[in-house]
């Protein structure tokens, strides 16, 4: 299952890339982390234009949805036994424009529940603290032995 | 419809096609124009590898359903106002409501349901085939490019 081959790149690798996702391959998504958070990096390309000279909400929202996943496996207690992981609900602002340069993303578990796991995403270029756009996601998880 | 009425449609439809290829992102994800009506409009995603977010299941990334959406409103937005002023999405919500089938092609539907001078509110869903048992059901709003410049 690929948030298997997911979770075993962001248990033993600082960074590297997310290829083993085909979407996250198309946006050309690579991850960096410490012990704090794990953050993506999606470098500018022609192929996220939306608007002329600006990068498509739908690619932000794209990154923002997996910079949610990748924090809610690292959040999971036992790296080697993951539930199967989707957004249920997800809902984005969009505060300012993505402007043609690397976009990165972070977010964190507000609330770590056994079926759902409510997540704060937020992606920003120049200065963390302008964000250009966050969301609110609800994942649900589906662990293997259903009661 | 009139024949004038025929004309007008089949020149906005290439408008939007021509419209749609110049979007570098759209063409990223292989979407394109289905159908519009007076404030309403569909997009079609069809199914190619570049959407997967589990290849071994077949599962389309909720992102690339998103973006299918934003665009879907975002076109019903433009028909709307009947005219071709910029806007920005101002907040999007997407509940996915099951995954699509495997291989299948995802149809964004948006409705432009009200206009005021700033804002345009936006309601939709993406299905796979039955408008009736969708796949995804979204609510946006848009904002448009200010009047007059700021002070």
């Amino acid at each position: 299952m690929t948030s298997l081959a997911l979770a075993a790149a962001l248990r033993d690798e600082r960074h590297g890339r997310l290829d083993m996702l085909p979407y996250a391959r198309a946006l050309d998504l690579r991850f960096d982390q410490d012990d704090d958070e794990v953050r993506l990096i999606m470098p500018f390309a022609i192929g996220l234009v939306g608007a002329p000279g600006r990068i498509h909400g739908g690619a932000l929202a794209g990154l923002l949805e997996i910079a949610g996943l990748a924090a809610v496996i690292v959040a999971q207690p036992d790296a080697t036994r993951l539930p199967r992981i989707r957004p249920v609900t997800v809902t984005v602002d969009f505060m300012r424009e993505g402007t043609p340069i690397d976009t990165i993303a972070a977010a964190e578990v507000t609330r770590l529940g056994r079926r759902i796991v409510n997540v704060s995403s937020r992606a920003w270029q120049f200065d963390r603290s302008r964000p250009i756009a966050a969301a609110n996601i609800n994942f649900l998880l589906d662990w293997p032995e259903a009661k | 419809m009139t024949a004038d009425a025929e004309k007008a449609a089949a020149r906005q439809q290439r408008f939007m096609q021509r419209f749609m290829d110049g979007v570098p992102h759209l063409k990223l994800m292989g979407i394109g124009y289905r159908a519009h009506g007076k404030d309403w409009a569909e997009l079609e995603m069809p199914f190619a590898e570049q959407q997967l977010a589990d290849p071994d299941y077949g599962i389309i990334a909720s992102g690339a359903i998103f973006t299918l959406l934003d665009n879907s409103a975002g076109f019903a937005v433009l028909v709307a106002r009947g005219e071709l002023v910029s806007h920005a999405t101002l907040d999007m919500r997407v509940d996915y409501l099951r995954g699509p089938a495997p291989g299948v092609t995802v149809v964004g539907h948006a409705e432009c349901y009200r206009l005021t001078r700033q804002i345009a509110f936006v309601r939709g869903l993406a299905h796979d085939g039955d408008p009736a048992n969708p796949i995804a059901n979204m609510a946006g709003t848009f904002m448009f490019a200010a009047q007059q410049p700021a002070p």
